[in-house]
């Protein structure tokens, strides 16, 4: 059983299938890799050991009965802002931290209906704000490759579940790169839909325009498997587009040959670190190797991305996080009147970095300042959604760095602004809406690291084309087997 | 109500802004019931009590409501409109902040027609309406009249939060507190009758605020304005605002000023008192809400909504009042009785006697209905079987007497009138040859009150005529019967 748990979710979902494996074996395989290894990583706040078992016995009646299942058995962590009935759900944040969630969110629920087994809610970033996972109130996640290293963030617990063999699958959240910079930092696939892809119903919301959930997985393979499980319009969500899903398993592809792969003039790899920019300038090559042809591509005003991010996404999170104010559920720090007890409450139970974007959000929003900010950071949004439309018109798909760096040291990044630039290569892709994702494109081993740290490549294409995004990752994964599962070497050695 | 300050004639400037519930079978973002009541934090879901993840899914038909009170009222649909956030922190709004609309209201502009009882045609000019949802309700425990100064503590029920909630703007066109209703009285008729809401202010499904200040006659320049709430009838609308203005008139006339400033109606007191100066107006932070999508209209959905709204109340009181010739008084008791308008039109089509009909309409009819609790339009008088019963007294084929009885009879049984006075011969006696032998008759067995009559106790005459009616059973034509009788007791002299 502990093998399989190293396999893809493509291979235990056919082995069970198969009755080669119960879901219960899988179950209880599972619970015990996360107790064996939980307890280096960090990446779980809750484990939900009963409800994997409770899942995968109804897993086994139902494939008994002659159901298909895509995900039967599979073992998946899920980010802790997304709800799971009668389970606690925290967002890591001391105001939701005794908080149980009364419904399943759709994407959630879709994955449990395709037979997936929840084996635990993975730290993240409070509230997903952050890049590190390091803002978490509630405990420390650390990276697989280097447990003196960060995970990256905001999913953080989510792909080091994956990273650690705890879980096969898990699901994260995306706002401004959440799930591609810890997909890159931990060696694994971690991508992104076109916003409206998958349903936001039950995911407890940072930027409501940005935010979008997307797989973490081993292989592009089970990345496609996953999206097709989640994917789709959702009546409980107004802004899940209702055009139908393109089936992306068959769509898969072996080389690049007839394709155009754009390289970001802005992106100058010259900014980079030596080793990790010689990695992407292989990574160009592999790309060429496979049959792309290579065209230089402008995204003229994605330097202002950052810039735009943090006024629109503070903005809309000031808003959404003001229901937490100890009156209907979490943490309530009671005083004479509401006043007093909402700000009691407030500045007890949210960590420093929540309250900085609820008062950068407050004052874009606030009157005298709107137009100034927050409209102007609209109008730039439609700007950088422009340029990656001109851009695709002379490419199918974009390649560029994940990330700047390999995963950094725990408190390597105390000033906010250095964390912030850590999205830099994300956060574009996220306010054009475009499907975007990271996959394994080699190694590093800067000075201090214990071995190897894992580097992503972001691959990206126009709105609504996962199928088309999903089988170029697919044949650059094929052909370079950067990601080939090798069990991260620190970890076994801490173990 | 005569406005004078130091002399110098004012006159009134009023605006009203109401909130209405609409009459849907879902609340407004979410699949629970749209229903007035129950057991507090009963009739709620994630998505209504503003749980973390949930995200709200507008309900079409509140949308359509809305546009249709636009089209009502001839206002501008633009074709793209959305929804905002309105940012504050209130214990019984679920979210801390209220999806509503700022800038791009579903409908704006319309004029609101009405009439006056003196017979006056008004316009108000509307400035918008647009759509919101409706918070909770809190409750103050542990205080003496449970208001909130004074508590222990305090209790939230959602039942509430998130019923579909229209407000209405006008344009502060209003001169006098008799428009001010006029113009509420008008929008209620118009909601109701297009299914739009019950309006019922006791159970909030209307709130109305008014907005209230003074200037000098014929001035261009408005006054300080303040805000008065808490009225919960038209009523207390009408009084409150006459109360301000009279306020404001003394205010002036001490040589003070007006302070901008929310006032609350005490309806007990017959008073208004302060609640919040301008000082400490919020800035509500407007953004468009990023969990919903911008809402469009197509010409085809206009028109389709536009073909739903039928004869509009305003119409039919003008054709009432214009064609028919009633007073508006008897217009606005047709308009605003269910079903009664419709009942009369289709009478009258029938019978081609407008005012006769009224009378049986808004006179006996309405007066069983009262008394049954069962509505004119679902009694089982035909608006047919009236308009045969008007055509038969119109004839005098019946009297009223018998007519009125009749009417008795076809409440409880239905049926036909013709059919029922030909079968039991009702048919008024009108024949002098027959009459005369009544008269005869009663004459004969009634002879001190012959005598008393023919020694000019005139009074008299009204009991010797119920005595040849009850001698025909109530056939004689009670006209003819006191002619004869004054000619026969007379002719014996």
């Amino acid at each position: 059983m502990s093998d399989l748990l190293d396999a893809t979710a493509r291979e235990i979902a056919r082995a069970v299938a198969e009755r080669k494996v119960s879901a219960l074996e899988m179950a209880e395989a599972a619970i015990a890799r996360v107790h064996a290894r939980d307890g280096a990583v960090g990446a779980f706040l809750t484990r939900t050991e009963d409800l994997a078992r409770e899942q995968a016995r109804r897993v086994d009646a139902r494939l008994a009965d002659g159901e298909t299942l895509p995900l039967a058995g599979v073992p998946v962590a899920l980010k802790d802002n997304m709800c799971l009935s009668e389970t606690r759900t925290t967002c890591a944040s001391r105001i939701l931290e005794h908080w149980i969630a009364p419904y399943t969110g759709t994407a959630v629920q879709r994955l449990l209906r395709a037979g997936a087994l929840p084996v635990g809610k993975a730290n993240l970033d409070e509230f997903a704000m952050g890049s590190s996972c390091e803002n978490s109130a509630l405990g420390v996640t650390r990276n697989p490759w280097d447990l003196g290293r960060v995970p990256g963030g905001s999913s953080g617990g989510s792909v080091a579940a994956v990273a650690s063999g705890m879980a096969t699958i898990a699901l994260g959240s995306d706002t401004g790169g959440s799930i591609r910079e810890p997909a890159a930092f931990c060696g694994v696939v971690g991508f992104k839909p076109t916003y409206g892809r998958v349903s936001r119903y039950g995911l407890i919301a940072f930027a409501s325009s940005l935010d979008q959930i997307g797989p973490i997985t081993k292989t592009i393979e089970d990345a496609a498997l996953v999206y097709e499980a989640i994917a789709g319009v959702d009546p409980m969500d107004a802004t899940t587009v209702a055009r139908s899903v393109e089936t992306v398993l068959d769509g898969l592809r072996e080389d690049l040959r007839g394709l155009r792969v754009g390289i970001v003039r802005e992106f100058d790899l010259a900014k980079l670190e030596p080793d990790v920019r010689a990695v992407y300038e292989q990574a160009y090559r592999d790309l060429e190797r496979l049959g792309a042809e290579l065209v230089e591509v402008s995204l003229p005003t994605a330097d202002y991305g950052v810039a735009t991010y943090y006024l629109i996404a503070p903005a809309e999170c000031s808003s959404n996080l003001a229901r937490f104010d100890g009156m209907r559920y979490g943490l309530r720090v009671e005083q004479a009147d509401v006043g007093a007890t909402y700000e009691a409450t407030r500045a007890a139970g949210f960590g420093d970095e929540v309250k900085r974007r609820i008062l950068i959000g407050t004052h874009a929003l606030s009157s005298g300042y709107y137009d100034a900010y927050y409209v102007r950071a609209q109008k730039a949004r439609t700007l950088i959604a422009r340029d990656f439309e001109k851009a695709f018109a002379a490419c199918d798909v974009i390649a560029c760095p994940a990330a700047s760096s390999a995963a950094f040291e725990f408190n390597a990044k105390s000033d906010p602004v250095s964390m912030y630039l850590m999205d830099y290569y994300t956060i574009p892709m996220s306010l054009a809406g475009v499907p975007s994702l990271s996959v394994p494109c080699g190694y590093v081993t800067p000075a201090g690291a214990r071995g190897p740290l894992p580097l992503g490549l972001e691959l990206t294409t126009p709105l609504f084309t996962e199928r088309a995004l999903l089988g170029i990752a697919h044949a650059y994964e094929r052909g370079t087997q950067h990601g080939k599962h090798h069990a991260p070497p620190s970890l076994e050695s801490a173990l | 109500m005569n406005l004078e300050v130091r002399g110098v004639p004012h006159e009134a400037v009023i605006g009203i802004e109401c909130h209405v519930e609409l009459k849907t079978q879902t609340k407004m973002f979410c699949g629970c019931r749209n229903v007035f009541g129950g057991e507090p934090n009963t009739n709620v879901c994630p998505v209504c009590l503003g749980m973390p993840g949930a995200l709200p899914v507008p309900s079409r038909l509140a949308i359509e409501l809305v546009v249709k009170a636009g089209l009502a009222f001839g206002a501008e649909i633009p074709a793209f409109s959305k929804f905002d956030r309105k940012n504050y922190f209130y214990p019984d709004m679920p979210k801390n902040y209220q999806i509503s609309q700022y800038d791009m209201p579903f409908t704006s502009g319309g004029t609101v027609p009405f009439w006056l009882a003196d017979g006056t045609q008004c316009g108000i000019k509307l400035t918008r309406i647009h759509l919101e949802e409706d918070t909770g309700k809190s409750m103050h425990a542990g205080s003496a009249d449970g208001r909130l100064s004074g508590s222990t503590h305090s209790l939230v029920d959602f039942n509430r939060a998130g019923v579909p909630l229209m407000e209405c703007v006008s344009e502060p066109d209003m001169r006098s507190a008799v428009e001010a209703v006029g113009y509420l009285e008008a929008l209620k008729r118009t909601f109701v009758a297009l299914g739009i809401s019950d309006v019922k202010m006791e159970e909030g499904s209307l709130r109305c605020d008014a907005n209230v200040s003074i200037r000098p006659a014929g001035a261009s320049e408005y006054g300080t304005k303040t805000e008065i709430k808490n009225m919960n009838s038209f009523r207390s609308v009408q009084r409150a605002i006459d109360h301000e203005l009279a306020r404001q008139v003394e205010v002036l006339s001490n040589g003070d000023r007006i302070v901008q400033e929310t006032r609350g109606w005490d309806e007990a007191g017959s008073t208004t008192h302060v609640q919040r100066s301008k000082e400490q107006a919020h800035d509500y932070r407007y953004f468009p809400d990023p969990d919903l999508v911008p809402i469009e209209f197509s010409p085809d959905v206009l028109e389709r909504l536009r073909s739903e709204l039928g004869e509009l109340p305003q119409t039919r009181l003008d054709r009432l009042i214009g064609n028919d010739k009633l007073s508006v008084a008897q217009a606005h008791q047709l308009v605003d009785t269910p079903g009664l308008a419709d009942y009369y039109d289709a009478a009258t089509g029938a019978s081609g006697a407008p005012q006769a009909t009224l009378n049986f309409v808004l006179g006996e009819l309405s007066r069983l209905a009262n008394e049954s609790g069962i509505a004119v339009g679902a009694s089982r008088v035909t608006p047919q079987a009236l308009a045969e019963l008007v055509s038969l007294t119109e004839k005098n084929a019946i009297n009223s007497k018998t007519a009125k009885d009749l009417l008795g009879r076809l409440w409880t049984d239905g049926g036909s009138p013709t059919e029922i006075v030909t079968s039991e011969e009702l048919g008024q006696v009108s024949d002098v040859g027959a009459i005369d032998a009544l008269v005869s008759e009663v004459i004969a067995s009634q002879p001190k009150s012959a005598e008393d009559f023919k020694n000019g106790k005139d009074i008299v005459m009204k009991f010797l005529v119920g005595q040849v009616m009850k001698a025909s059973r109530g056939k004689a034509d009670p006209v003819l019967a006191e002619e004869r009788l004054r000619a026969m007791i007379g002719a014996k002299n």
